[in-house]
């Protein structure tokens, strides 16, 4: 295991005997970088045996915090592994009466039983002394943060035991919005697949669950008004979908991670599944005069497909609590409305001409506006923007076309909608090396446009779409390469431009990652302390 | 019987005769039974075949405790038995499969041909929607379009727990690889413990507990392979590729100079010290004994020549030898002599192919691999022009990723395809695909490995004419659905789902 920044000072510890032998000592990096760190090479022994965390006095959670209670059993084992596994060494307690260490945990305001939303403050002090550390935040979600910083300080010494450093923490994430998109219809991802992940998203600060639940492929969400869109459109009718108590199940373990679950229901396009069990709702394509036997996008001429996609999108808003939904929009193809007799007469009798954008522009407009009845903040992805000058203004906009991504920021904030960016990020695009330096690379807010227009940046995703990615491989496809963007969307820039400097702390976050269970892959030669041992 | 149910059946790599019926028999859990022909060669006795027997039958039905024999009712249809005959005389090393009621019968000349014939026998077998086992009438003649099948794994630039190497047996087996190409030591660490010298492993691996092959790993590795008609063939690469030897065995590897003093860094193994040859003599004596095969890869690539040139006792040599600046006649002065301590313990070898590329004075008898992408055809040309068997694994560098199905790559490659005669075809015996370990260990490598190595199994079990990618895909999402349902996570070819996901994780 890789170790940045080595101090020769004497030691001061518990281990008296062991001591003797040590004269270097470690300090842990954290990852993604806290805005403000500072380190002491003083540091204490924890003793697991001696270990608690505690409510502060004056915080507005206390025991009985859904939230913080479960995050205090989480991170209990994770930063004592050896003790849960009962493997623990004790004979270094037979040396010396192990020191009381305390974390104590203040949040200014409840809201333990609520869910994370864009407006969570997830800022967080943390202050590491002699037996005790205080972990300040506004929010549960900032607590939460502080305590994933937390347990990355401990580290242990080659004799098993535990030390952290005198540390002072001041941080904030730069982005509200910093997720990860699976992509769930390409390939069923079992549902362990998809809460480790959401484990593994909290280890680097990530606080969104993208979840392209259905695509073309496959339906797999079964939903309770439309049973029959995932037991005819899924990979199979009872193995290959998500229960509504899965979808349920997804949320809470997001959430009990301050990860906000943001489904994206895609249409027009991206639609073939949801024909299957909703006849009536693709555009029948035609071939010479007669139907081909083939369908298209939805059929935005009909009635009943605004019918069906305001049931749906109410079922949506009753299953997700987010107050944000996706709703796609990109990669429509005209052939098949071009190729449809009763889709010209529409396009005639709404005086749209030819241009089949205004026909897409159309039924975007009416489901966008239907999702805002419902209360709901869309997201489209950016061909909405590219192609349709009437957007609702709260409408967020994602951009994922590689190329020119930041002629396309300066736009979209120029026209003063907010902005997600993922083009950069499409991870699911491999290479051999170390491909995680060019996202970290990536600068958000380095586009032509005036302060404001850069604050309308709100963060970013990574995206792992699902052509080639099954259970089989997402885990060590993912990690640790989307930790890259999680630091970018995290951090400070300045402070973390240089990749070869952040390379040997992600060297030492990858192998925490093993250690933890998440099979992340190496980013090059060498080697963990403590290896997967998985398959 | 039942009408065949054509996209059930996926053999993979294609067999070379292949006749199948659409009548369908039944085989069930609870009654099927594989068995030695009454007049096999092979009985109870013979470990390899037990232990096959049960291994296949689980992969066909799942875990035997599952199936009470309680079944009562037995179809007229069903097939009750697979009888194994191992013949021992056939000339020929062609095996015979042919499944009719009321049983099938694998005919092979020896236990390796009837390990492939069980996988094969496997493969046919399908489950209906009703979730009953069926085979179709069938015909096979099949055997080896080359003799040597390999995959290199790297287990010095990461470690590889033992429970992955073997993992990766049990997927070479499933594809009819052959070989295990062991890249046990390289620069980076030395996890090979030896008995002779302890402290290349002591103070060569990671760490000399945790990331080393014991003794007992290594034999538990040759066993596993063994059982699955595997051979293991260990590299150990000498001169370059040695950083990690030099920290348990000092004076062995070339201190670097820089100006007239030793800058403290070392190069490849010293080739002008008698030490040096002391040392390989007793350390391939171990590895001789300890590896059954009969080859070992010596490797010799990649040799750094600028640590020699800066060393003022190489330079000396190089003048005595008469060398004149010419490094590489250093490097065949020390390859021959290597050659010779390889030889003197009845071993054959294998090299890279710079040692010939170097005009490295090889014997006859040795083997060299071809990897080097650029001019493939050329060498593979010049190689066996000069009359040496060779193999091929530069098309097949798995570790090497980009998006896509570049297992399509692979497949397309065909190996005799360069300007020659048919004897210097002959000399082509084989391929390996390498899956290098810069970026790979155990949380990606089996995913990375299969079914992408798949395709190269094919290309070097099948006959020539088997080139069709849309065919191999079809069958090929099966191959690798069957590989996940037997527990190997091999990742996915594109979109799609198999039956039984991979449920690890």
């Amino acid at each position: 295991m890789a170790h940045t920044g080595t101090h020769s000072q004497p030691v001061r510890s518990c281990l008296l005997l062991v001591v003797v032998s040590v004269c270097v000592q470690q300090v842990h990096g954290v990852w993604p970088l806290p805005q403000q760190l500072h380190q002491s090479a003083d540091r204490g022994c924890l003793s697991p045996q001696r270990f608690s965390f505690t409510y502060g006095r004056d915080s507005a959670a206390q025991t009985g915090c859904s939230v913080l209670d479960a995050a205090f059993k989480r991170y209990f084992s994770i930063i004592f592994p050896d003790f849960t596994k009962g493997s623990e060494n004790r004979l270094q307690y037979v040396w010396s009466e192990p020191q009381p260490f305390v974390v104590s945990v203040s949040v200014k305001t409840g809201g333990c039983d609520g869910y994370p939303d864009e407006d969570s403050d997830e800022s967080y002090n943390l202050s590491v002394s002699e037996g005790q550390a205080v972990l300040r935040s506004v929010t549960v979600w900032g607590a939460l943060r502080g305590l994933e910083s937390f347990s990355q300080l401990v580290y242990q010494d080659d004799y098993g035991s535990y030390f952290i450093n005198k540390t002072e923490i001041v941080d904030f994430p730069r982005f509200a919005f910093r997720g990860l998109l699976l992509d769930t219809s390409r390939h069923y991802l079992p549902l362990h697949a998809i809460l480790k992940t959401l484990d593994a998203m909290a280890y680097s600060k990530f606080n969104v669950f993208h979840w392209h639940i259905v695509d073309d492929p496959s339906f797999p969400y079964q939903s309770r008004t439309f049973p029959d869109l995932s037991n005819k459109g899924a990979f199979h009718p009872f193995t290959h979908i998500y229960t509504q108590s899965d979808v349920m199940r997804v949320i809470e373990h997001a959430r009990m991670r301050g990860i906000r679950v943001v489904p994206e229901f895609d249409s027009p396009g991206h639609t073939q599944s949801w024909g299957k069990g909703q006849p009536g709702l693709l555009t029948p394509c035609y071939k010479g005069g007669v139907p081909s036997g083939s369908f298209g996008p939805v059929d935005p001429t009909i009635d009943t497909t605004y019918k069906f996609m305001e049931s749906l999108l109410k079922e949506v808003k009753f299953v997700f609590p987010d107050s944000y939904v996706h709703l796609g929009g990109d990669e429509v193809s005209f052939a098949c409305w071009q190729s449809n007799p009763n889709v010209r007469k529409f396009m005639e009798k709404m005086g749209f001409g030819k241009d089949f954008t205004k026909l897409e522009s159309f039924y975007m407009e009416s489901i966008m506006n239907m999702t805002a009845a419902l209360n709901r903040t869309s997201i489209v992805w950016q061909d909405v923007f590219d192609y349709h000058e009437r957007i609702p203004q709260d409408t967020v906009l994602e951009i994922w076309k590689g190329e020119k991504y930041q002629a396309e920021l300066s736009r979209m904030t120029q026209a003063g909608h907010r902005v997600l960016l993922s083009a950069p990020w499409y991870i699911n695009h491999i290479s051999y090396g170390q491909d995680w330096r060019n996202s970290y690379a990536v600068q958000p807010q380095n586009f032509s446009g005036t302060e404001e227009q850069k604050k309308l940046v709100i963060g970013g995703e990574v995206a792992m779409w699902g052509e080639y990615v099954d259970a089989t491989n997402l885990t060590p496809r993912l990690w640790p390469r989307a930790c890259a963007a999680a630091e970018r969307l995290w951090s400070n820039e300045e402070k973390t431009l240089n990749a070869d400097l952040a390379f040997p702390r992600l060297e030492e976050f990858r192998c925490e990652l093993l250690r933890r269970g998440i099979q992340a892959e190496p980013l090059f030669v060498g080697h963990c302390k403590h290896e997967y041992d998985g398959l | 019987p039942f009408v065949l149910q054509l996209d059930e059946i996926s053999l993979w790599p294609l067999p070379q005769k292949f006749q199948s019926s659409a009548v369908a028999f039944k085989l069930s859990p609870g009654s099927f039974q594989i068995v030695h022909a009454k007049q096999s060669s092979a009985g109870p006795s013979c470990s390899i075949l037990v232990n096959a027997f049960r291994r296949y039958f689980e992969y066909m039905f799942g875990d035997l405790k599952k199936h009470e024999k309680s079944r009562k009712k037995v179809y007229d249809s069903d097939l009750a038995e697979l009888q194994v005959w191992i013949t021992s005389f056939c000339s020929l090393c062609v095996d015979e499969l042919s499944v009719d009621e009321p049983s099938a019968v694998l005919k092979a000349a020896n236990v390796w041909g009837a390990l492939r014939g069980l996988e094969t026998f496997s493969q046919l077998v399908y489950r209906d929607d009703y979730g009953a086992n069926n085979i179709n009438k069938t015909d096979i003649s099949d055997f080896p379009r080359f003799a040597h099948r390999g995959i290199l794994l790297d287990s010095s630039r990461h470690f590889l727990p033992l429970k992955v190497i073997l993992a990766n047996l049990e997927a070479m087996a499933m594809n009819k690889f052959n070989v295990f190409h062991w890249h046990i030591v390289d620069d980076p660490s030395f996890p090979y413990m030896s008995r002779t010298f302890p402290d290349l492993s002591q103070k060569g691996a990671y760490h000399p507990f945790t990331h080393v092959y014991t003794p007992s790993d290594v034999k538990m590795v040759i066993e596993f392979a063994r059982m699955r008609g595997i051979r293991v063939i260990p590299e150990f690469d000498t001169p370059g590729h040695t950083q990690s030897w030099g920290n348990g065995q000092l004076n062995l590897l070339t201190p670097c100079y820089s100006g007239s003093s030793p800058s403290g860094t070392f190069g490849p193994v010293n080739p002008i010290l008698n030490s040096s040859y002391d040392f390989m003599t007793q350390f391939f004596k171990e590895i001789s004994t300890v590896f059954p095969d009969a080859y070992i890869h010596l490797g010799g690539d990649e040799v750094d020549f600028s640590c020699w040139k800066s060393n003022p006792d190489i330079k000396k040599f190089m003048v005595q030898q008469g060398f004149g600046t010419d490094y590489s006649k250093l490097e065949s002065f020390y390859i021959q002599r290597l050659l010779d301590i390889v030889a003197a313990t009845k071993k054959g070898y294998m090299v890279w192919q710079e040692v010939f590329d170097n005009g490295v004075k090889l014997k006859d008898d040795t083997v060299v691999e071809v990897w080097i992408g650029n001019k493939m055809e050329e060498e593979l040309q010049n190689v066996t022009g000069a009359g040496f068997t060779t193999i091929l694994s530069a098309p097949w560098y798995l570790d090497y990723i980009s998006y896509g199905q570049d297992w399509q790559r692979y497949y397309k490659v065909e190996p005799l395809n360069f300007p020659g005669t048919d004897a210097q075809k002959k000399l082509v015996i084989g391929g390996e695909a390498c899956l290098w370990g810069e970026y790979v260990d155990a949380t990606n490598l089996t995913p990375r490995l299969w079914p992408r190595a798949s395709a190269v199994a094919e290309r070097l079990w099948s006959d020539k004419s088997v080139t069709d990618v849309g065919n191999a895909y079809k069958r090929l999402v099966q191959h690798r659905c069957r590989m996940v349902k037997r527990g190997i996570p091999a990742e996915p070819l594109f979109v799609g789902h198999c039956r039984q996901e991979y449920m690890g994780l």
